[in-house]
């Protein structure tokens, strides 16, 4: 089962969510962690993996053979993102603005293009005790992050539970985070903000058509507008997390809460429980 | 003119309460939030909107559905996996956007899938048909607002979007150009987390990048990257530890790093529970709390006016 957590917003405790409810099941059963907040990955200061391997992401990008080229320009007409120029009778290529989509060198009419692979990011596998754990990283002051989370989540295995810790926002990356998931855990804050964000997170995974539930962070430092929305929307709220100076430290020193406080153990378990649970109604309901 | 960026590597950290309690100290100024994926400021600002334009982002392939002959050559060479051969495309109909080529008839026609699709044209250029056009994709909205703090540029990018990088473009321009209209000396903008693409838009060309940044590994991890980026794009950055007394170990850790990378810690705010109540409430901390955090907003201020002076003249 792929579980994806998700939020509209960073900062809101998915990291947490994901690191606790891995360590807290990883006991039961096979449980991956991939780590698909490729612009700044998080995961791995909490769980500490041993990385094994690591390979890189890369683009096809166009190289041009300047014997054949006789700079008509077509490649660059071809290009929705201004990645080749003609100056001088001579293409210029900007590797970063390049989509990789191979239309520059269908359309040459010289064949003086060929694709060369350009490194964007990359994706590292490691273990971390029982959880096999995966995350991509995108090279800084690179803009393409789809490819790599891609990447990361073609190192899904089959079996047990993968869970996937999103990037934030409601845009191309999270879809590609969230697509073809079993389930979907939104993070939120009970904070105008959280509600804001949380609402268009919601849009989106409705969109998807992905079953989803609601865990609430820092529960008490808010107030009830968010819960109100949930019980509106018939959304279920999984799980609340109070705020706790004693907690915020734990997380500061890159500890995760089951590790220190081990009641919460159980109250991992139970949401993972709760999930099974929704995942197998809204499998009666989809009709198989 | 200058202009002050407030980013955080990551969303979370309290950039834009920050940048609402800023808005409320500083004269003569227009705001810009370029947080564009989820816009937030707003809701602390409270404003009212003068002017709604449309935003459009990149093309997204149309198939028209009585000049295609089924040969498959778009599949074929389609990247994204964007053409579906059949099964109806699953479409987002999320705000500003309705590319529904969906004409559902009952032989299986060629379709797009307008969330996977990049835009590259590749299959409009091959389709030996013509039944491809490219349209160009209504993506979200940008607004222009009054605040009791000054006026306010904004956006909205539909679910599900790309070119939030484009977005941003816009709202800088619109901001500049409104902080001309209004003789403005500053300009103060929201940026979005991470260090992706709409970061990079809102980077290039500010005079001071303000990080805002949480004492903790994550926070620190962060912060790092995002300085190396704007670094990369040679942008001058001075950093705020929010919440720096939850964790004052990890606190005194970043300002060593800050130190040795010749970074100025602008500020430090305390943790306090008025931020969460002005939060809650929806008005900026600097307009309705005399407590500790707000006091060191104000001298957060004070020392941003400096570094602004310093890198507006090193510039
Ligand atoms: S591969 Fe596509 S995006 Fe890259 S340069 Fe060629 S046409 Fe442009
Ligand atoms: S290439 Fe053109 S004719 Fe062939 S399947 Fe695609 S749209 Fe239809």
């Amino acid at each position: 089962m792929i579980i994806t957590v998700a939020s509209g917003k960073g900062g809101t405790g998915k990291t947490t969510i994901v690191t606790n409810l891995a360590l807290a099941l990883a006991r039961k059963m096979p449980v991956q962690v991939l780590d698909c907040d490729v612009e700044e990955p998080n995961a791995h200061l909490f769980l500490h993996p041993e990385f094994q391997e690591e390979e890189e992401v890369t683009l096809p990008v166009p190289e041009v053979d300047s014997n054949k080229c006789d700079g008509c320009g077509k490649c660059s007409e071809a290009c929705a993102f201004h990645a080749l120029a003609v100056a001088g009778g001579r293409v210029i290529t900007f590797p970063e603005m390049c989509h990789g989509c191979g239309g520059c060198a269908l359309v040459c009419p010289q064949g003086a293009i060929t694709e060369k692979p350009h490194r964007i990011g990359v994706v590292a596998r490691g273990q971390a005790g029982r959880i096999a754990f995966a995350h991509g990283m995108i090279d800084v002051g690179h803009p393409l992050a789809p490819p790599v989370i891609k990447a990361v989540k073609k190192r899904a295995a089959g079996e047990g539970l993968t869970l996937i810790d999103a990037p934030p926002g409601t845009s191309c990356p999270v879809v590609a985070a969230v697509k073809d998931s079993d389930f979907c855990l939104l993070v939120t804050e009970p904070t105008p903000f959280g509600l804001n964000d949380l609402k268009l997170a919601v849009g989106m995974v409705r969109e998807l058509g992905v079953p989803f539930a609601v865990v609430i962070n820092r529960s008490s430092l808010g107030d009830q507008r968010v819960e109100r929305y949930c019980r509106q929307e018939r959304i279920p709220v999984l799980l609340k997390i109070p705020f706790d100076k004693r907690y915020a430290a734990t997380y500061a020193r890159g500890k995760c809460l089951v590790e220190e406080y081990p009641d919460w153990v159980a109250a991992f378990v139970g949401l993972w429980q709760e999930i099974e649970r929704l995942v197998s109604q809204h499998a009666r309901v989809a009709g198989n | 003119m200058q202009e002050l960026l407030v980013i955080s590597g990551k969303g979370g950290t309290g950039k834009t309460s920050l940048v609402a309690a800023l808005a409320a100290l500083a004269e003569d100024k227009v705001l810009a939030d370029c947080d564009v994926d989820a816009a937030d400021l707003h809701l602390l600002l409270r404003p009212e909107v003068e002017s709604v334009n449309e935003f459009y982002g990149s093309s997204k392939a149309v198939i028209n559905a009585d000049l295609c002959t089924r040969c498959g050559r778009c599949r074929e060479v389609c990247r994204y996996q964007a053409i579906t051969d059949g099964a109806p495309a699953r479409a987002l109909s999320g705000s500003g956007q309705s590319p529904s080529s969906g004409s559902r008839q009952s032989t299986p026609v060629f379709q797009v899938d307008p969330i996977a699709c990049e835009g590259c044209g590749v299959c409009a250029h091959t389709c030996p048909a013509g039944a491809i056009t490219m349209k160009s994709n209504l993506a979200g909205y940008w607004y222009i607002s009054a605040t009791p703090y000054g006026p306010l540029v904004h956006a909205q990018l539909g679910l599900a979007e790309d070119n939030s990088g484009k977005l941003v473009t816009q709202v800088r321009q619109e901001a500049r150009r409104l902080a001309e209209e209004n003789n403005a000396w500053l300009i103060i903008t929201d940026g979005p987390p991470g260090i992706g693409c709409p970061v990079i838009s809102s980077l290039t060309g500010v005079t001071l990048a303000l990080v805002v940044t949480e004492p903790t590994v994550a926070g620190w991890h962060d912060l790092e990257r995002v300085v190396k980026l704007a670094d990369h794009f040679k942008v001058p950055v001075a950093v705020c530890i929010n919440k720096y007394d939850l964790a004052p170990e990890k606190s005194r850790e970043i300002e060593a790093y800050c130190y040795e990378q010749g970074l100025a810690v602008a500020g430090k705010i305390p943790f306090d529970v008025d931020v969460a109540r002005a939060l809650v409430n929806a008005v900026p901390l600097t307009a309705c709390s005399r407590g500790i955090a707000a006091t060191a907003v104000e001298a957060l201020w004070d020392s941003l006016q400096v570094q602004l002076v310093k890198a507006f003249n090193s510039k």
